[in-house]
């Protein structure tokens, strides 16, 4: 009885191995705009997988078996890095068994890697919050840091599919001058918007204030990745008296209620913004995200 | 044993210093080597500077330059350091309210070693354990961990200490050393992950409070969308039901096969079944005879677990920071069969055994807000009606079911602490009813843990 199970139980591996290979280059992207710029430089040479969607807080997601099972039968694994993901990625990878997309392998993609990060602490302690070590992760809000992102990830689909090496170049060429294009328009459109006060739900606007020059003057979160309560949004409200804002920003993931509560008491706009693609309904690509939130943006500086 | 430890911070701390005796020449060897790997560092940096900035040209027009410059700091040690290990400490404590003596505990028609943990463990305040975590790669094709649980009473317990493969690929990975078995759900669990403060009677009636090994695992994920992994395993046997004998074959065999997905955006499950196997030689055990008497009779046979778990998780649009909700179950059912020498101190006669029995629980558990949830966890456990051969007179069959109900309510302000109050109502013990009440707090300091669904 126990012969004949141990079997079956070997055989098994043996004739699911001999199934037939995918063609395309498989992409696991942890994050939703990992996934968008993958599937524009791979096109039908790529078939993406995206870990999670634009409603899940990307710090908080669980290790499950769909995504043990994909991680498992991915050729490179894209992901924002920077500490974001460590609470479920580390757990993935270790739990694939697949060695191509292992830290330190061609197959294992961090953006964070290829940008200037902002707010690296001098002072890592968990008494500040889920600080992380490395600098804030949320660098996809600056459409510069895609940009870097996308010149680096286009080089490495070359790395690892090298029989289509011309053809990611001619993409990523086609990529960049399309989104060259969108930039000047975005920083044309974005320029009333500088110097513009604002208050932010999370520490996750860094890099859009950072590219259109806004000025973050309040966080609600007392700490990062700690919610506000009503005393700290009471103390955040009356240091707005002195130095008062335009609006307040939440992410499209984020529990509203914060920033709402901030808009009706201060009287100012509170502003969802998508942070990701797929957030709003106008966020349908890496276009769209950027479209959208300079809309969003300058529809609430237009309130006065 | 609590002199070794100090002992071995020691050693471990003066290794280094052994290298300053190297060599002359050895030193050279190195410095070259490392001016080698300089070089080449070098040589890479410029190539990807150069990247960079034919990149950053290409997404020109650039706007302003920013205000303030980059921080650059890097946050590590440096040197030497930065290949310290991932490390983190988990403190936990309690407090313990029971109706009945915890030295009384028992699980009726359920015959354990002395050693098995059951029960609430003692009154009053006491430490759980803490325990300390530590894991790191150790080469391109290895990683390690350690998690080291130091006992109230300054024990010291290797709880698991394995190395595993990361380089094997197609889905494999062989695994070795001391680890909780892959069986069930909540078995491979650590103790600061469990949802209540005490693992169910059924794991405690069969399986040890946790199964834990010395021996081999290999583990494989099927290449198909759909999650399928299969898991093998080999031990020496040291965890009841098994006993730590000096054999040269193994005393374990445990297979596991789960599966699992997901349902739309808000929902994922798992589930299970696996098989254990384990051998004991005269093993002691604690039982109660016709005549009500306590007496401590030996086991030598083999036992087999069959574990069938499911779990299943929702949370609205998978982000569940604000609400979810987390239903699991397990069935085991374990079958002992070899031969049973009754009263050892006494008559010692050996006689025929063969004993069927069975447990099973289910728990849910909501977060009804953010930081605060709430779980129910209701068991039972069916004793069987054992066959004891020539001892059959002196053994009695019990007609009773162990049961038990908890109730838990916990508030974790971080995703780093966690405080706890359970309630249960423990019937193991027939004609005994214990109240149970349990405050307790979990904290976790160091590297960020990686938690498994």
């Amino acid at each position: 009885m126990r012969r004949a199970l141990i079997t079956v139980l070997a055989a098994l591996p043996l004739a699911l191995l001999a199934w037939p290979a995918h063609a395309a280059l498989r992409v696991f992207a942890c994050e939703p705009e990992w996934g968008a710029l993958a599937q524009d430089l791979g096109g039908d040479l790529v078939d993406v997988v995206v870990a999670t969607n634009a409603l899940q807080d990307p710090h908080q997601v669980q290790a499950k078996p769909s995504l043990i099972a994909r991680m498992r039968n991915a050729d490179l694994v894209a992901c924002t890095g920077a500490e974001l993901e460590i609470g479920w990625l580390p757990v993935l990878l270790q739990q694939s068994g697949n060695a191509k997309v292992q830290p330190g392998q061609p197959g294992n993609f961090a953006a964070a890697d290829y940008v200037r990060k902002l707010e690296v602490p001098s002072l890592v302690d968990r008494s500040q919050g889920d600080v992380h070590a490395s600098g804030n992760p949320h660098i996809q809000t600056d459409p510069r840091n895609i940009a870097l992102v996308a010149a680096a990830l286009g080089a490495r689909l070359a790395q690892v599919d090298p029989g289509h090496a011309s053809q990611y170049a001619q993409r990523q060429a086609d990529f960049m001058s399309r989104w060259r294009e969108a930039m000047v328009r975005w920083t044309a459109q974005g320029a009333p918007l500088k110097g513009v006060p604002v208050a932010s739900q999370h520490k996750a606007f860094v890099y859009l204030y950072d590219w259109l020059g806004m000025k973050e003057v309040a966080v609600l979160e007392p700490k990062p990745g700690v919610e506000p309560s009503v005393s700290h949004l009471e103390e955040v409200l009356s240091a707005l008296k002195g130095t008062p804002v335009r609006m307040v920003l939440y992410a499209a993931y984020q529990d509203p209620r914060p920033s709402e509560w901030l808009s009706r008491n201060a009287g100012i706009p509170a502003v969802k913004l998508p942070f990701t693609v797929g957030g709003t309904e106008g966020a349908k690509d890496l276009f769209g995200l950027f479209d959208d939130t300079l809309a969003r943006l300058l529809a609430a500086e237009a309130r006065k | 044993m609590h002199k070794l430890l100090p002992a071995g911070l020691a050693l471990a701390l003066a290794a280094p210093l052994g290298a300053v005796a190297e060599p002359a020449s050895d030193i050279q060897a190195l410095r070259q080597e490392i001016q080698a790997i300089r070089a080449e560092y070098e040589a890479r940096l410029n190539a990807l500077e150069q990247r960079l900035q034919a990149a950053e040209a290409a997404a020109a027009p650039a706007p302003t330059a920013p205000a303030s410059p980059p921080v650059a700091a890097a946050p590590s040690g440096g040197g030497a350091n930065a290949f310290n290990p991932a490390i983190s400490l988990i403190l936990s404590g309690m407090y313990t309210r029971t109706s009945q003596d915890p030295d009384k505990y028992a699980i009726t028609g359920v015959p354990l070693p002395a050693s098995v943990p059951i029960g609430p463990g003692t009154r009053g305040f006491s430490l759980s354990e803490s325990e300390l975590a530590l894991a790191a790669s150790v080469d391109p094709w290895f990683r390690g961990a350690a998690n080291i649980a130091i006992e109230p009473d300054n024990t010291v317990l290797v709880e698991e200490a394995y190395v595993q493969t990361t380089s094997l690929g197609s889905g494999f990975s062989l695994k070795a050393g001391r680890f909780f078995s892959g069986i069930g759900y909540l078995n491979p669990q650590h103790m600061h992950t469990w949802d209540f403060v005490d693992n169910p009677l059924a794991y405690q009636a069969f399986l040890d409070t946790q199964y834990g090994d010395d021996g081999l695992q290999v583990s494989w994920i099927a290449p198909t969308d759909q999650y399928i992994e299969l898991n093998a395993e080999l031990g020496r046997g040291l965890s009841f039901p098994g006993t730590d004998t000096g054999r040269n074959g193994p005393g374990m065999i445990a297979l596991i096969a789960h599966t699992g997905g997901d349902v739309g955006d808000s929902n994922s499950w798992r589930a299970g079944l696996s098989m254990l196997d384990a051998k004991a030689d005269d093993q002691s055990l604690v039982a109660t005879n016709t005549a009500g008497s306590t007496v401590t009779n030996a086991f030598t046979g083999s036992t087999r677990v069959w574990v069938a778990d499911a779990i299943w998780k929702w949370a609205p649009h998978g982000n569940a920071v604000r609400t979810n909700f987390k239903l699991q179950g397990e069935y085991l059912r374990s079958t002992r069969s070899g031969t049973l020498a009754y009263d050892v101190a006494g008559i010692d006669r050996a006689g025929a055994y063969r004993a069927v029995q069975s447990g099973w629980y289910a728990q849910g558990v909501y977060q009804f807000i953010p930081h605060w949830r709430i779980g129910l966890r209701t068991e039972q456990l069916s004793p069987g009606t054992p066959d004891y051969g020539l001892n059959s007179a002196s053994l009695p069959s019990i007609d009773y079911r162990p049961r038990k109900n908890s109730l838990m309510v916990d508030f974790s302000p971080s995703e780093f602490s966690r405080m706890r109050l359970q309630f249960a109502r423990d019937e193991a013990r027939q004609g005994h009813q214990d109240n149970q009440l349990f405050m307790q707090y979990l904290m976790s300091l160091g590297a960020h843990g990686a938690h498994s669904f």
